[in-house]
């Protein structure tokens, strides 16, 4: 096995604390918010995974274009690493959305223009670790994947400014939110502190995160070289 | 004004952020021993051929 090389392990230990730091801050730190109650704290985390869902996804584009132009396999298992990583934290943030909603809206789910661009980008994003599947030859699924990532790439500006763009209640934290939007509140400048270091935290655990899987990628390639080896 | 009783709600988004993170950690982790083992035993066949 190759160890881990000591910048990784550093980041691992980096990682664990900024966590730990990260739920201590949103769970006891910031203050309580006085209209929405405790739920008021996924706020947090759930912007600082949508957050690093989102640049996950703009990597994986970026490194589409760069497999275009330069023709070299290794951006496209940057993009796949960052695909999947990021289809985790969108997910979480999904989820968490989804729960604060149920007391605040009064439903887990409705389908308005930030809910729905947002559950249309993580489809895209899981029918491309699908369709990747079903195609053998690396060169090819690697120009599909960097098309398919490029492409998929329009989604996520327009999820991010969806909630400025079309009316939502879904609220605005940066800058002014629509008349209709609902669970919309002042945020202290601890509250302000809490989220920032939220999205600093989580995105070092996605760099840690990163490097882990495109070290487990490389690995896979390893196996699948030796594979083809021992049976010619 | 009274703050509505939410605890639930944060406690049951909290679950699933854990349960979902460190879900994925043990899914890598778990992947890079199958890998592990399955390189080594290709390592083995390849130095017996």
């Amino acid at each position: 096995m190759s160890t881990q090389p000591r910048a990784l392990i550093v980041l691992n230990v980096v990682s664990v604390i900024l966590l730990a730091a990260a739920y201590y801050a949103s769970l006891v730190y910031a203050p309580l918010e006085a209209v929405m109650g405790q739920v008021q704290r996924l706020f947090y985390f759930h912007v600082a995974t949508a957050w690093v869902g989102m640049i996950g996804f703009v990597l994986a584009a970026v490194a589409g274009i760069a497999y275009l132009w330069k023709k070299d396999l290794k951006w496209d298992a940057i993009s796949l690493a960052a695909v999947e990583i990021s289809l985790i934290f969108f997910f979480i943030a999904i989820v968490l959305g989804s729960i604060w909603a149920r007391p605040i809206w009064g439903t887990w789910w409705t389908w308005e223009p930030r809910l729905t661009t947002a559950a249309i980008l993580q489809m895209i994003y899981l029918a491309y670790l699908l369709l990747r599947q079903g195609i053998e030859d690396p060169e090819k699924r690697a120009r599909f994947g960097a098309i398919y990532t490029l492409l998929g790439g329009i989604s996520v500006p327009l999820t991010f400014v969806s909630i400025r763009i079309f009316r939502s209640i879904h609220p605005v934290v940066i800058g002014a939110g629509g008349a209709e939007a609902q669970g919309s509140f002042s945020m202290a400048p601890v509250m302000v502190q809490v989220m920032l270091f939220s999205i600093f935290a989580f995105s070092v655990i996605f760099v840690t995160l990163f490097w882990h899987r495109m070290r487990l990628g490389s690995l896979e390639s390893r196996v699948e070289q030796l594979k083809l080896k021992v049976m010619q | 004004m009274d703050t509505p009783d939410t605890l639930n709600y944060m406690l049951a988004g909290y679950i699933v952020f854990s349960v979902t993170f460190f879900g994925y950690l043990v899914y890598l982790w778990r992947r890079w021993r199958g890998l592990q083992a399955e390189e080594q035993n290709l390592k083995e066949i390849e130095a017996n051929e």
